[in-house]
């Protein structure tokens, strides 16, 4: 039957349709549709949220190891969390296949960096394929569950942004039979003692052999020839760039980049003129190229930074221009948080008591955005409180008031340890937990905070108050956040405390259904309004300053906090 | 053919470009459809490339070739001008939602018709709110004006309404349908 699928909901189609059993993830644009739509659309596979890629990858090797196929679905920077079970994973056998997504974001249209992961597959030694369209995200999802099974291996498929979330036309197959789970035991294969991973280690090496031949003759990989004057080495996303601009070249389109099939280069190049490697970010294959001694062009003209389009890759390779047009100089529209964002009054109460504030990743991280202007740093997942930890461990006891934001989702998964050290280390600092009860910036996915799984069961709560205390954090305050004053106080005592500090902010996501907010638009006592603009400092869409005095307009949802710092008492309406 | 759709993220602009798609794949063509979504809150940019052929390679429109471009904002039709030929057909929803630089008073909002003019002369302004309004149906201005553009695209009627018929809810089915024949009945050609 024919469909129009995205890229992620083929991912999860391939997934159903090679019998898999197990899923795990952690959202991350732009990886995150793909395990809701699994648990939306194949309820036959057991689907989790994990707490971070770690936990995802972990349970979804132990599904594998119980003999069914289990896949593990993250953003290209998750993999940096799951990166430690990754690198002795393939030490180790693979009774059902398994098969980790890797969803990178060239461009950063909501990431914190361009790596590229498919030097993980190199570091890794595991096969990677490269998908680039729906039809080949169903069709490699399932091919790499084959390859994981018949050379006992882990399997990369790596996806980004632009196949991920592009629609196009998909044929779609009969599901295969799932394996029937067992138990079995291969301690000298699944214990990873010194003793036996020197001795799985060869075995892994000889394994990336095989599949180096296997990459030479797999359909995977295939050789279009046309015009022999330009010979194009291209996967993913990247080909049909090229094959848009080229038409007429000659192409040796790569479904499976790693292991590098040296072979199928080989007789490739010696069949055209001008041999060019067109890929987005690193020159990954271009270098391999280089290494088979084969002369090729690349890189020195496709720019490593940011995606590639059809006209940049055009021009590159016909060396007319760059392939990126002027832009008229127009008005931006920048991203903010909400109206009535819970973030935003807690931000706002924390800038006013002149705090370096570290912060994480999530929405409150737009907060670094004039005129809030309240995060002084960001780097990764749970960095913010061990950034916090650090300055104010050397700047000492009486200097500057240190703090870190994080969200509950974000703490969830990697602030937990972070707030661990704080305690132990004996640090002082303000940790504010943004709790809004879900997982906001990825589109309201549940947690273990929120009481309810991924396939909607009722389940455990977790406590965030007695989790802090138990992590040996005395000081803990839960605050209401739209009541600034309360809050603004609170962050005064929070940052004076000598020691560690932690106030948690509770109030759920102004998206949900549970939000704590009025609906009712308030407004503007144009003769009380003295134009001070201290409202027009929580940067909130909903209110706009024209003619010297402050207007709501009709985003307002009635969260009250403008009029709570309104100095003229000039905001009100029925809340 | 191309066809770009733009807006700002709350608009409809996804279900919009979703339906186009369905109709051309169910008409017979290869469809390929491309937007960017995770920070596109309400407010934010948004643009929705829609190719459809015997076989399409590029998800992305590449510059200079946009046979369509549907714009449910002024201010963002501006911002695609890269795009067009001067052969492109520009249909914009006579609306204005002001960016906060505007809002703030920091600059004006700017006059579009010259940018666009430099590329095409076939600019065509509807009123999808009015119409919207005409029909009692407030949230509708994306299908009235996708009705607008199925004017200069080869599929029937019946199609169309087939097709918006199979994907819509059963409670706003009927009143997109009465949307979409009444932006059909915009000539734009």
């Amino acid at each position: 039957m024919k469909k129009i699928l995205s890229g992620n909901e083929a991912v999860a189609r391939g997934a159903y349709e090679a019998g898999v059993s197990f899923a795990s993830a952690y959202p991350g644009t732009p990886s995150t549709e793909i395990l809701e739509t699994i648990a939306r659309e194949y309820k036959g596979i057991h689907s989790e949220w994990a707490p971070n890629e770690k936990v995802a990858l972990e349970v979804a090797s132990g599904a594998s190891y119980a003999g069914v196929r289990a896949i593990a679905i993250m953003k290209h920077v998750g993999v940096n969390v799951a990166a430690d079970p990754l690198m002795s994973l393939p030490y180790t056998l693979t009774r059902g296949g398994i098969v980790l997504v890797s969803a990178d974001d060239p461009e950063l249209f909501s990431s914190q960096n361009e790596q590229d992961n498919r030097h993980y597959a190199r570091f890794a030694k595991i096969p990677m394929l490269e998908p680039s369209t729906s039809q080949e995200a169903l069709d490699f999802t399932k091919e790499a569950f084959a390859i994981s099974e018949s050379f006992g291996t882990p399997v990369m498929l790596r996806t980004t942004t632009r196949i991920s979330h592009s629609m196009g036309v998909v044929e779609t197959g009969e599901p295969r039979e799932p394996n029937t789970p067992s138990l079995e035991r291969h301690p000298a294969e699944l214990v990873m003692l010194p003793a036996n991973a020197r001795r799985r280690h060869p075995v892994l090496e000889e394994r990336i052999v095989a599949l180096k031949g296997y990459a030479d003759t797999s359909p995977l990989n295939r050789i279009e020839m046309n015009d022999p004057a330009i010979g194009i080495i291209a996967s993913g996303v990247a080909y049909q760039y090229a094959k848009e601009a080229f038409p007429g070249a000659s192409f040796l389109k790569l479904g499976m980049p790693y292991p590098f099939p040296d072979a199928k280069v080989r007789e490739f190049a010696s069949q055209v003129r001008e041999l060019w490697v067109v890929e987005e970010l690193d020159p990954f294959m271009e270098d391999q190229v280089k290494a088979l001694g084969l002369g090729c062009r690349g890189k020195d003209r496709i720019p490593i930074c940011g995606e590639l389009t059809p006209d940049i890759v055009k021009a590159a390779i016909s060396g007319a221009g760059t392939g990126k047009a002027a832009q008229p100089v127009l008005p931006g529209r920048p991203p903010s948080m909400c109206p009535g964002c819970p973030h935003r009054s807690m931000l706002w109460s924390m800038k006013r008591n002149k705090c370096f504030v570290c912060g994480d990743i999530g929405c409150y991280t737009l907060g670094f955005l004039p005129p809030l202007d309240a995060i002084d740093t960001t780097l990764c997942m749970g960095a913010g409180i061990n950034h916090a930890h650090g300055i104010s461990k050397v700047l000492g006891p009486g200097t500057e008031k240190i703090a870190a934001v994080i969200g509950d989702s974000t703490f969830y998964h990697s602030g937990i340890t972070g707030l661990l050290n704080l305690a132990y280390n004996r640090g002082v600092a303000l940790v504010v937990i943004l709790d809004n009860s879900t997982t906001a910036m990825t589109g309201a996915q549940n947690h273990p905070g929120t009481g309810i799984t991924l396939e909607g069961q009722q389940t455990t709560s977790l406590d965030l108050e007695t989790l802090v205390k138990a992590l040996g954090i005395e000081w803990v305050r839960t605050i209401d956040p739209y009541r600034v004053k309360e809050a603004r106080k609170t962050v005064k005592e929070g940052l004076e405390y000598d020691g560690p500090a932690v106030i948690i902010s509770k109030s759920p996501c102004v998206l949900l259904k549970s939000r704590n907010v009025s609906g009712r638009m308030l407004s503007v006592d144009a003769d009380a309004c003295t134009g001070c603009k201290v409202c027009i400092g929580l940067g909130c869409p909903a209110i706009e300053f024209q003619d010297e005095k402050a207007h709501i307009n009709e985003m307002c949802v009635g969260c009250n906090v403008c009029a709570e710092i309104c100095p003229a008492d000039a905001i009100g309406g029925d809340v | 053919m191309n066809v770009l759709m733009t807006g700002v993220g709350g608009q409809g602009i996804i279900l919009a470009s979703d339906v186009l798609s369905e109709v051309m794949m169910r008409y017979g063509y290869d469809v390929k459809k491309s937007e960017i979504h995770g920070m596109a809150q309400r407010g934010g940019s948004v643009m929705s490339h829609v190719r459809f052929s015997r076989e399409v390679a590029s998800p992305l429109i590449p510059l200079s070739t946009c046979d369509i471009l549907l714009s449910f904002e002024e201010l963002e039709t501006a911002r695609y001008v890269s795009y067009l030929n001067k052969g492109t057909h520009v249909i914009i929803n006579r609306y204005r939602l002001l960016p906060p630089t505007v809002i703030a008073g920091k600059e004006p909002y700017p006059d579009i018709t010259p940018i666009l003019k430099e590329k095409t002369s076939r600019i065509h302004f509807v009123d999808g709110v009015a119409l919207a309004e005409e029909i009692s149906n407030p949230k509708g201005v994306n299908i009235i004006l996708l009705g607008t553009v199925s004017t200069l695209l080869e599929p029937e009627e019946a199609l169309w309404t087939d097709t918006i018929s199979d994907m819509l809810p059963a409670k706003i089915r009927d009143r997109n349908i009465e949307g979409f024949r009444r932006g059909r009945r915009v000539k734009v050609g």
